[in-house]
């Protein structure tokens, strides 16, 4: 199957939102019956279920827009790793429960303002989806938080694993808040939210529920930067791989 | 028969149509049956909306409504889904939150006002704990109650 280019911008910036919502879903996937309790292996699968079915809301709107019959599936399955625009934080994979509650928490954080924000497009079908994802973002960041302050301010084992997390993952938190022409463009429009103007609150946030954990904010310089133009690191390929094997293996097949 | 009262009869078939995660409750009582209405040629047309984003129950909703309304001889229905206004556990009918409670199920408080108090739907008791903010469906947590000591789940509110 031959992919057309993306060219419309609101196309691109839908994908880019949709791509965010389906790596993490698929990333969370993976940790079902892998979690330390059976109540988190219910959490992971909620909320990875949650951003699929996010991702899918958008992707069939941005299939829409395009309007050349594409459907869902068709963006999930078949593009290539250079084709996603995710950024790097949610394609990381995770070393044990901690890591991924601190991927999770940093990105939860993050999507309450995206969503906050993109409730007040000016493209009702995109505020739409955002007012929906927020109320769920909320919940998936009450949840994540007391993860955080729970093993954080625990034993002198759970704060160093969760310190260690966070800084595993901080160095990929700088990217949400890069802004492109894209950005910048369905921010002028009306459309979108530059993501500069999100960083302020975020902070805020993240700070407030480190504090509560006993944990230091890191301050790692250096930040990983490339996933919305679709340069990833190593491992969304052996995601991708994972996730689009059978429509790859079966072309066409249907459930 | 006027297409007015014709649509209103469709209207309370599809509103009948059982949630099939909570089959105590229908697309009517929780408010997942945004509308319907009737072409002059008679062709339906169904509005729905999903509890959550990735709510896995819509696909069968949908297809349960379709042959409900094949059954009752409307051949040409489309089921359309809608995000917008998000849905509100507010749009619960009090009748359906009665149901939910007598089923085992505590129904859910006022959308963001989660203070309240979760009352156990075994023995009324207030004093009750979350197990797990996640349940067995997006749209439930997990909780016990510290008097009966009964776990039981609650329709949380949103």
């Amino acid at each position: 199957m031959t992919i057309t280019a993306i060219a419309a911008p609101l196309l691109k910036y839908l994908v880019r939102l949709a791509d965010d919502n389906l790596v993490l879903g698929q990333r969370l996937s993976e940790y079902i019956a892998s979690a330390p309790e059976i109540e988190e292996d219910l959490a992971v699968a909620n909320i990875g279920l949650d951003h699929i079915g996010v991702a899918q809301h958008l992707f069939s709107y941005a299939a829409e827009v395009e309007g050349e019959g594409r459907t869902e599936d068709d963006f999930a399955f078949w593009r290539t790793e250079r084709e996603f625009t995710n950024a790097l934080l949610v394609e990381q994979p995770h070393e044990g429960f901690g890591e991924l509650i601190a991927r999770q928490f940093l990105f939860d954080a993050y999507q309450l303002e995206l969503w906050e924000a993109l409730s007040r497009s000016s493209d009702e079908r995109l505020a739409g989806i955002a007012a929906k994802a927020l109320k769920e973002a909320r919940y998936h960041l009450r949840h994540t938080s007391s993860w955080v302050v729970r093993l954080g301010d625990g034993t002198d084992e759970s704060h160093r694993r969760m310190q260690d997390a966070i800084g595993a993952m901080w160095r990929f938190t700088g990217e949400l808040f890069e802004a492109d022409d894209l950005d910048r463009q369905m921010a002028d429009e009306g459309v979108g939210v530059d993501p500069t103007t999100l960083h302020q609150a975020w902070t805020a946030t993240v700070d407030e529920i480190l504090a509560e954990a006993t944990l230091h904010r890191p301050d790692d310089p250096y930040q990983a930067s490339g996933g919305r133009s679709g340069m990833h690191s190593e491992h969304l390929g052996h995601l991708l791989a994972e996730m689009q094997w059978m429509q790859r293996t079966y072309p066409g097949l249907q459930w | 028969m006027t297409t007015q009262t014709l649509s209103s009869r469709i209207e309370d078939l599809v509103a009948a149509v059982v949630d099939p995660e909570v089959p105590v409750l229908t697309i009517g009582d929780l408010g997942v049956l945004r509308g319907v209405t009737v072409a002059a040629d008679g062709a339906v047309a169904v509005t729905i909306t999903p509890t959550y984003s990735g709510c896995p129950a819509l696909g069968v909703i949908e297809e349960d409504i379709v042959s409900v309304l094949k059954a009752a001889g409307y051949e040409r229905v489309a089921v359309n889904t809608v995000l917008s206004p998000p849905w509100t556990t507010d749009w619960m009918t009090d009748d359906a939150r009665h149901r939910l409670n007598d089923y085992g199920i505590a129904p859910p408080g006022p959308a963001g006002a989660d203070a309240e108090p979760v009352v156990c739907p075994q023995c009324s008791a207030t004093k009750t704990t979350v197990v797990s903010p996640f349940g067995s469906t997006a749209c439930k947590a997990l909780m016990v109650c510290e008097v009966c000591r009964e776990p039981f789940d609650h329709f949380k509110a949103i």
